[in-house]
Parts: C-alpha cells; sequence; structure tokens
C-alpha cells in the first residue's frame, strides 16, 4: 500500500545552518510514527515542512503517493494535514475559543465572526476531550503550560485531519493530562482516519503509543524500527553512543 | 462594587469617556459658552481629524506596527486633490477618489518596505514622513493654494465645510471600523498578528497581508482627514496639523485611549475618546483664556498617567481578575 505520506530527499538549510540533509520518511495510513533525536536535530523542522509553514530547498513530499507544493499552513491545511508546534502557536490576547478557531473562523451575516457558536463548539469539544479549563472565554495567557497545550492539540484534531503532526505534545503535561493525550492518540488511532507523527523525547512514551519509531541525526534518519522490534535499552543505547562517539571524536573529556 | 470594578476594567474606554465628562463638566461651570453650538462644532471639528487617524493608527498598533507618516500624508492628500482638478483637468469625483488613493498607496508602500523589506515600521515611516514633506513642500513651492471651484460647493459641504459634517465623518468611521476590531477575522487577525506574529503564521494567519492592509487603511484614514481639514478651513494648507501634529494627537489619543504599543490590545472607541478628551481640553483651555502652552503639560501628564494606568490594569487583568 503507498504510505500516506512520502519524504524523498529532502534538504532544508537557514542560511549558514543546515537543519535536514536528506530526509527519506514515510509514514502508512493509520500509522502513528515515533520521530526522536537530539536538541536541534531538526525534528521541529521537519514537520514544519510537512504542514507548509516551511518549504524544502529540494527534494519531494508526496501525498497519497503523488508530489505536492506546501506553499502554505492553510493550503496544507485544506489538504487535510493538522499539526501541534513546539510553540503552541497560541496567541495570549485571544480568549481560549478564538484560539481554537484561530484561521479557520465560522462567520455569519455579513462575515460577522459568529462568536456564540465558536464559543459553543469549542466548548464542546473541550468537554468531549476532556481537557479541563476555567471558561471558554479567558484568555490563554491566563492557562496555565499544560492547559495551553491542551488547547493547543484541541484545536490540531477538531478539524478531524487525516495527518496530524504533533511537536512535543506532552512537553508541559503533568503524569494524568500526559495520559489524557495519550490515550487521545490512541483512541484516534483505534478510530483509524488519521495517521499521525509525534516527536517526544520521552522514549518510554514513544514505545507506548507508537507502532515505530524513527531517529533523526545529522540531518538524515539513521534508523527506522517498528516498536516491537526495538526497546527503551536501545533506543537509549543509539543516543548515548553517538554522544559517546562525538566526545571522543572531539577530544575533550 | 466589585461589579463596577470588573465592569470598568473590562472596559478600558469607559475611564477615558469619564475623563471625557469630567472635563466637559468643568467647563461648562465655569464658562456659558463651552455647551453653545458653535462651540460644540468646534469641538467636534477639532476632534473628528484626530479621532479618525487615531482609528488608523490604533489598528496599525495592535497589530504591532507605527505609521509617523499619517499627519504628512493628510497635507499632501488635499494638493493631489488640487493639482488632479486645476492641472491635469480631472473631474471631480475621481480627483477625490484619486486623493484617497494616494494615501492608500503610501500607506502600501509602508506596509511594503516594512513587512517584505523588514524595516521597522517606526523607521520606514520616518522616512516616509520626511518624502512626504519634501513632495508636499517642492510642488506647492510651500504656498497654500485655493479649493478648485468644482469642489468648492455641495461636495466641500459635505466634505467637511457643513458645520457637522466633520462629526458625522467620525462617528461613521470609527463605528465601522470598531465593527471590523472587534467582529470580524481581519480584526482578530489583526489582534494576533501584534500578540504573536510567529504564532499567528503558524497557525495559518496571512500576517504580511494583514499587516499591509492595515498600514493602507491608515494611509487612507490620514488622507481623508486631510481632505475635511481643508474643505473646513477652505484652503489647502502645506502645514495642516502643523506637519507631524496631527500624527503625535492621533498616537497621544491611541495611547489614551487604552491601546497598547507593544501590539495585540487597543480598541478603536478608546482611540476615539482619546481624541475627544484632546479635544475637549485643547478647546475648554482656550475659553477660559490660559495660553496654549500649559496644555502640553496636560497632554504631557495625561499620556503618561494613562501608560500607567495601562501597565497596572494589565497586570491586573492578568492576575485573573476579570
Ligand atoms: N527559523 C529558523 N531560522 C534559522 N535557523 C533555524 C530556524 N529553525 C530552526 N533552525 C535551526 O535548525 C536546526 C534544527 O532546529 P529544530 O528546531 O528543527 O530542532 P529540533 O530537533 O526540533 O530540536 P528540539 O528538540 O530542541 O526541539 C537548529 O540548529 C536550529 O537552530
Ligand atoms: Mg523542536
Amino acid at each position: 500500500m503507498t504510505p500516506v505520506l512520502q519524504m524523498e530527499r529532502v534538504a532544508k538549510r537557514f542560511g549558514a545552518v543546515t537543519a535536514l540533509r536528506e530526509v527519506n520518511l514515510n509514514l502508512a495510513a493509520g500509522e502513528v510514527l515515533g520521530l526522536i533525536g537530539d536538541n536541534g536535530a531538526g525534528k521541529s523542522t521537519l514537520v514544519k515542512l510537512l504542514c507548509g509553514f516551511h518549504q524544502p530547498d529540494s527534494g519531494h513530499i508526496l501525498l497519497d503517493g503523488e508530489e505536492v507544493t506546501l506553499k502554505s499552513v492553510r493550503q496544507a491545511r485544506a489538504l487535510g494535514i493538522d499539526i501541534v508546534y513546539q510553540d503552541l502557536a497560541l496567541i495570549n490576547e485571544l480568549s481560549v475559543y478564538h484560539n481554537m478557531f484561530l484561521g479557520r473562523e465560522h462567520v455569519g451575516f455579513a462575515r460577522l465572526l459568529s462568536n456564540r457558536r465558536m464559543r459553543g463548539l469549542a466548548r464542546e469539544h473541550l468537554d468531549a476531550m476532556g481537557v479541563r479549563i476555567p471558561s471558554v472565554d479567558v484568555e490563554v495567557a491566563k492557562l496555565s503550560g499544560g492547559q495551553r497545550q491542551a488547547i493547543a492539540v484541541a484545536r490540531s484534531v477538531y478539524s478531524r485531519s487525516r495527518i496530524l503532526l504533533l511537536d512535543e505534545p506532552l512537553a508541559a503535561m503533568g503524569a494524568k493530562e500526559g495520559a489524557l493525550i495519550l490515550d487521545l492518540v490512541r483512541d484516534l488511532k483505534a478510530r483509524g482516519e488519521v495517521s499521525i507523527v509525534i516527536i517526544a523525547h520521552n522514549y518510554a512514551q514513544i514505545l507506548d503509543v507508537c507502532d515505530r519509531v524513527n531517529l533523526l541525526q545529522h540531518g538524515t534518519i539513521t534508523f527506522d524500527k517498528p516498536t516491537a522490534e526495538t526497546s527503551l535499552q536501545e533506543l537509549t543505547d543509539l543516543v548515548v553512543a553517538e554522544y559517546r562517539k562525538a566526545r571522543t571524536r572531539g577530544g575533550s573529556p | 462594587m466589585r461589579r463596577v470594578r470588573e465592569e470598568f476594567l473590562r472596559h478600558r474606554e469607559a475611564s477615558v469617556l469619564v475623563v471625557a465628562l469630567g472635563l466637559g463638566l468643568y467647563f461648562m461651570s465655569v464658562t456659558d459658552v463651552f455647551l453653545s453650538a458653535a462651540n460644540l462644532v468646534n469641538i467636534s471639528q477639532a476632534m473628528a481629524p484626530a479621532a479618525i487617524v487615531a482609528c488608523g493608527t490604533v489598528l496599525l498598533l495592535v497589530s504591532g506596527e507605527i505609521d509617523l507618516s499619517v499627519g504628512v500624508v493628510a497635507a499632501l492628500a488635499p494638493f493631489m486633490m488640487h493639482y488632479a482638478i486645476d492641472f491635469w483637468g480631472v473631474p471631480a469625483i475621481p480627483a477625490i477618489l484619486l486623493a484617497l488613493l494616494t494615501g492608500t498607496l503610501i500607506g502600501f508602500g509602508n506596509g511594503f518596505v516594512t513587512v517584505v523589506l523588514r524595516v521597522p515600521s517606526f523607521v520606514t515611516t520616518l522616512g516616509t514622513l520626511y518624502f512626504v514633506t519634501g513632495v508636499v513642500l517642492t510642488t506647492s513651492h510651500a504656498y497654500p493654494a485655493e479649493i478648485p471651484g468644482p469642489v468648492d460647493g455641495a461636495i466641500g459641504a459635505w466634505l467637511g465645510a457643513a458645520d457637522w459634517a466633520h462629526l458625522g465623518w467620525a462617528l461613521v468611521i470609527v463605528v465601522f471600523l470598531h465593527v471590523v476590531l472587534t467582529r470580524t477575522r481581519w480584526g482578530l487577525h489583526t489582534v494576533a498578528v501584534g500578540g504573536n506574529p510567529l504564532g499567528a503564521a503558524e497557525a495559518g494567519v496571512r500576517t504580511a497581508r494583514i499587516k499591509i492592509g492595515n498600514f493602507m487603511i491608515a494611509g487612507t484614514l490620514g488622507a481623508f482627514a486631510g481632505l475635511i481639514e481643508a474643505f473646513r478651513i477652505h484652503t489647502i494648507d502645506p502645514n495642516i496639523g502643523g506637519g507631524t501634529g496631527l500624527m503625535f494627537t492621533a498616537v497621544s489619543a491611541a495611547v489614551i485611549g487604552g491601546t497598547a504599543l507593544a501590539g495585540g490590545s487597543g480598541t478603536i472607541v478608546g482611540g476615539a475618546l482619546g481624541a475627544l478628551v484632546l479635544a475637549v481640553l485643547q478647546n475648554g483651555m482656550n475659553l477660559i483664556g490660559i495660553s496654549a502652552n500649559p496644555y502640553f503639560l496636560i497632554l504631557g501628564l495625561a499620556i503618561l498617567v494613562s501608560m500607567i494606568a495601562n501597565v497596572y490594569l494589565t497586570r491586573l487583568r492578568r492576575a485573573g481578575r476579570t
């Protein structure tokens, strides 16, 4: 079966920095793919290419086997790709429900915002997801880090995309809220409607929810195995071995 | 009492309205002339151009930018109308549209240089301020011109020569842009871009379009304010609003009305009320015979006090009191 999403020899530079050298990546339908790698390895850059925020310098991105040029976030969204950014992309000054619908607002008469409708939908959706916040009317600035992250995740799930990119969605979560998001990922997977790329530094969580793990190093994918065939030990060893090697190469302790 | 305070915090504009009314009451009590029809016309005419320009300034400040050139755009617009009618033979209405379009285009230029070439808007529009001043002074030889015949009648009356024309236009523009800022996608995205530029772009807001668009609105409003002023004083003056005066008054009005310079918050109604406070203050002091000089003293204090109140109120709100 053709993967829903493929990257072929994708490269991305920022001035002198080569964030991604040559990335080949496949995401199968209904699959949950874990993406790991050191800080600065280029994980965020990779998903920002897939959601249309950045454009690759070279290489191809294929959707259902057909090459696509993702020119903007809006276009990628229209193709069914949604993302939770590492920085969450929330606007502190706006209410929770305006943030939920930012960039895809409901409008009514004379193209005025349908605030009542958006407020109701946001409340319903957050309740259904078990996200606990004081009210959908509060400014996002007043929420805790974990609550903000929950809003960002809820926003990306709301649109029922076919491809969901989660960039460290658990970073600010408490154990309980983290479990809530992991359960959400499992639910989505069980429904089989969506394929997910999830970035995390917690390998146990990755092994817990993912079907497959990819390791990003030196701007390319250096490791690709089903989670069933790997272990926490192996993943840790991979990353630490890399660190040891770099240390001996560098010569200093 | 608590509720009252909460409502007050939520509607920052209310405090500005209270100040305006307080000033009005004070001047009313010390001089009979203050409430006379003729004087109310005076106040409305002093307020309107500042309020109109302040609307554009608020939109820009909320989206995280500033335009220092709106005041001189106001000086240029009526000259464009004059040149178009008297030198190029353009009919009245197209000439007026051309004058407005000049403001729109200057706004586009400001937006383009700021957004695409990434020059901070303070610098971009400072350059535009001097450049446009130069254009006005060289083309007019620094001499005033007369209102061209074809527009010196009904059109002129509608556009500022009639007593209440200023107030009418100001109200229409304020109400319209208030709705735009609070109830439309454009307004929401303006707040988003000013509050978190990167986040807004990540969320799919077309940030460049929003910013450039707001520069264009500000430029157009500057041109419009210049036109109605020209019709009111019935001459085309290269020094309308004292060059930078109108722009500074508009920024002051916006700030007094509760708009933060950092972007992400501010209200059109607040900016308009700020313009009203300034107009009442200047008019009243004039009536009771205080010279113009202490006006600046009070203006300076008003700006500082508003800003301090702003910072304080924002902190209170962030602490979750609303
Ligand atoms: N917009 C940008 N402009 C310039 N350089 C960038 C930009 N975005 C990323 N980089 C650089 O690209 C490299 C990869 O960054 P990226 O954010 O993708 O790493 P990451 O794997 O997500 O790291 P982390 O685990 O810390 O989130 C880094 O060296 C970073 O400095
Ligand atoms: Mg990252």
